[in-house]
């Protein structure tokens, strides 16, 4: 094996084997899935609970309005002289709904509770106390078949979106499902940049300090080393990234099995099924082989691009407090195209999307947003050729740098002094 | 024969010169000691012979040939500023280095096995480099610099951190080492294992060479002609002297006279004549002195 697979192999599997990855690994898929089930696990045991809800009807037509459901029994209860004042009268009942006054005339009603009325019991008479109002209307004007003609004259209009392929063809498409598909890859790129990044920086600096950087030169040249382990940790990064897709696919799988199906029913015809099958066609509609291609070459360019200059700011430091002032100006521009990215999603056709998807730096993460938009041909591959041609030089940069850096201890570090140690020929 | 050439290395960092024009050429299988006051550039020479950096003139010949890129997996280096991975395990760590290096991972395992066992060092394989204390980690480093059997070996102030039991191991292996065949290049501050170990040295200050050959040649040339006579009996000054005498401290009926003399021959025969000779000896400077002399005069 060469001596940069050895470095590659060993420092892989010393960080696939550290407890913090795979904590992490394992638990952001279960937080993941959890902050999705548990809201509907909950509503599901909630759901066990029946509510007694006293019915003061007063004026006395609403005895067909409210019916029982699972969770809400209703009492009609025959009291004439109920008043607000002497409701406490009602321990039987965790509710009672106080009908005063002809809902015809006066629609209004009250509801007395000792804790916080539930919302679904506040909609549910809501909605049927409307329902009932409304048909009592309708039946009110004599015109027969009023219901239906009411019901055929309202209308809701459909819109399809459809973007021209290149060669003309129509491609139906979401703005909704593109820009989430866009913000999703954007914020994976931004994280692994980010945080792989910092890490490359963390270890270069930790081999400083323990001296055993001296040793391993000895064996191997400190560009080896350095590219090595940059190379290594982006393995690592991939890893995490596939492991989590995994375990989510799984643990999504395995939840909407465990959880019953009735718990979910309700979140489901609640969506509009025109709504559904639009984002369906949207999904349908994103280019995922494109997109996860371009995310796969992005996130090299962007991570090289990123971690050689974070390694040589770990090689230029004595330790880690000191790394701060040199890592701003690094994750300003991180930071940055994370902004430039989440404004670019209302114009991803403009002139901050065009210029920040061709500007190295910012590349990586804006153009993700702008991907599922679709990009010209010719932008898509500029983008990248300036993102490969500024990483060789970065790279080229951060070993010259590196390679003086690792050696150098207790020398306070200037940027002028950076720049003289890109200039050194050994 | 020579192994290593050292021929007009210069080095220069930021207008700084931290090697001049030095030369040294080490003899195989012998210890070469590399001395020198802090800064004066030995790091600088053990980083070119390293590889680490380049020289900005001058070569190296290994065993006759110009140093190059293949010949680091013939050289073994530790450095005085150990380092090891701290939360790596022992065994993993030391076959780890050693494929670096360029040894298999059985010929690795092989070596490993037969110098934990010589240390008695086996129930450390699994415990990682922050559970053990600084001399412990000490060996490991020895182990994992001689364990690519290197031809040319570099120690760095190889005894700092040890306890005298364990020092004097390692100066054992040392030797044993030499005895295979290895050359050894021992940078020290430490002057009586200098005199112990050394054959030859180069006493570098301010990126110059300012002494260098055989040790028992460079303390012989610095001998001041001073001599120690211990005798039987209470010393009276006669009138005619052909040594002066420095020191003079008697207990016990018994004398010792430090003198000074060109021809020691006439001054014994002198005290010969009075006194029952005990003992008779040359004052050979230490390479403490040799070497706090050199810096002095060169720094002048």
């Amino acid at each position: 094996m060469s001596k940069i697979g050895l470095i590659i192999k060993s420092e892989y599997l010393r960080r696939v084997a550290k407890k913090s990855f795979i904590l992490l690994t394992f638990l952001v898929p279960f937080l993941f899935a959890a902050t999705l089930f548990i809201p509907l696990w909950l509503s599901d045991i909630e759901n066990g609970e029946v509510e007694n809800v006293a019915v003061v009807d007063q004026v006395g037509k609403y005895k067909d309005a409210l019916i029982d459901t699972s969770d809400f029994r209703f009492t009609f209860v025959e009291v004439q002289d109920v008043s607000v004042e002497n409701m406490s009268s009602f321990v039987a009942y965790d509710i009672v709904v106080l009908i005063e006054n002809d809902l015809l005339n006066v629609p209004a009603i009250t509801m007395l509770s000792e804790k916080q009325v539930p919302i679904d019991l506040k909609r549910y008479v809501e909605n049927s106390l409307e329902k009932y109002v409304e048909e009592e209307k309708i039946a009110s004007y004599n015109i027969p078949n009023l219901k239906t003609i009411i019901k055929e004259s309202q209308t809701k209009i459909a819109i399809t979106t459809i973007k021209l392929n290149e060669d003309g063809s129509p491609n139906v498409s979401s703005t909704e499902v593109a820009s989430g598909v866009g913000m999703l890859f954007m914020f994976l790129i931004y994280f692994f940049v980010f945080v792989y990044g910092t890490m490359v920086m963390n270890s270069v600096v930790q081999e400083k300090t323990n001296r055993i950087v001296e040793v391993i030169i000895c064996s191997v040249k400190p560009f080896e080393l350095m590219l090595g382990k940059i190379i290594s940790i982006a393995l690592v990064g991939l890893t995490q990234f596939l492991l989590w897709v995994f375990f989510i696919a799984v643990l999504i799988f395995a939840g909407s099995n465990f959880i019953e199906v009735s718990a979910i029913q309700p979140t489901l015809s609640s969506v509009d099924e025109n709504a559904m099958t639009q984002v369906l066609q949207g999904l349908m509609s994103v280019n995922f082989v494109e997109i996860i291609s371009f995310f796969v070459l992005y996130f090299i360019g962007g991570y090289l691009l990123y971690a050689s200059l974070f390694a040589s700011i770990g090689a230029a430091v004595d330790n880690e407090t000191d790394t701060q002032q040199f890592v701003l100006p690094i994750t300003i521009p991180i930071l940055f195209a994370m902004y430039a990215g989440i404004y670019s999603i209302e114009n991803p056709d403009g002139p901050l999307a065009f210029w920040c998807s061709l500007v190295p730096f910012t590349s990586p993460i804006v153009m993700m947003v702008r991907l599922p938009f679709g990009v010209a041909l010719w932008e898509k591959l500029l983008s990248l050729a300036i993102l490969v041609a500024t990483f060789l030089l970065t790279t080229w940069m951060a070993a010259k740098i590196y390679r003086t850096g690792i050696l150098m201890y207790g020398k306070k570090i200037t940027w002028r002094e950076l720049l003289k140690w890109i200039k050194y020929k050994n | 024969m020579d192994f290593l050439n050292v021929c007009e290395v210069s080095k220069q960092y930021d207008g700084h010169l931290a090697l001049d024009r030095v030369s040294l050429s080490i003899p195989a299988k012998s210890i070469y000691g590399l001395l020198g006051p802090n800064g004066a550039g030995k790091t600088t020479l053990i980083r070119i012979i390293n590889q680490i950096t380049a020289p900005d003139s001058g070569e190296i010949f290994l065993n006759g040939k110009l140093l190059s890129r293949k010949d680091i997996s013939r050289i073994g280096y530790l450095p005085e500023e150990r380092g090891l991975y701290k939360k790596m395990k022992v065994g993993e760590q030391a076959l780890y280095l050693a494929q670096l290096k360029g040894v298999s991972k059985a010929d690795a395992l092989l070596r490993l096995k037969y110098w934990f066992e010589k240390f008695e060092i086996q129930p450390w394989w699994n415990k990682k480099i922050e559970e053990l204390s600084k001399g412990m980690a000490q060996k490991i480093q020895f182990i994992t610099t001689v364990l690519h059997e290197p031809e040319l070996l570099i120690f760095d102030e190889p005894f700092s951190g040890f306890d005298p039991v364990n020092a004097n191991l390692l100066k054992q292996e040392i030797l044993a080492l030499r005895e295979k065949g290895a050359t050894i290049i021992f940078s020290t501050h430490n002057m009586e294992s200098v005199e112990e170990l050394c054959d030859e040295i180069s006493l570098i200050n301010q990126s110059k060479v300012v002494l260098q050959g055989n040790v028992a040649q460079v303390r012989s040339t610095f001998k001041k002609q001073i001599y120690t006579v211990v005798f039987e009996g209470i010393y009276s000054p006669s009138h005619v002297m052909c040594f002066d005498c420095l020191s003079c401290q008697v207990s016990n009926g018994i004398t010792t006279l430090r003198i000074r003399t060109e021809s020691p021959n006439d001054a014994l025969k002198e005290i010969l004549k009075d006194y029952k000779i005990i003992s008779f000896s040359e004052e050979v400077p230490s390479m403490n002195e040799i070497f706090i002399n050199a810096i002095k005069t060169s720094s002048k």
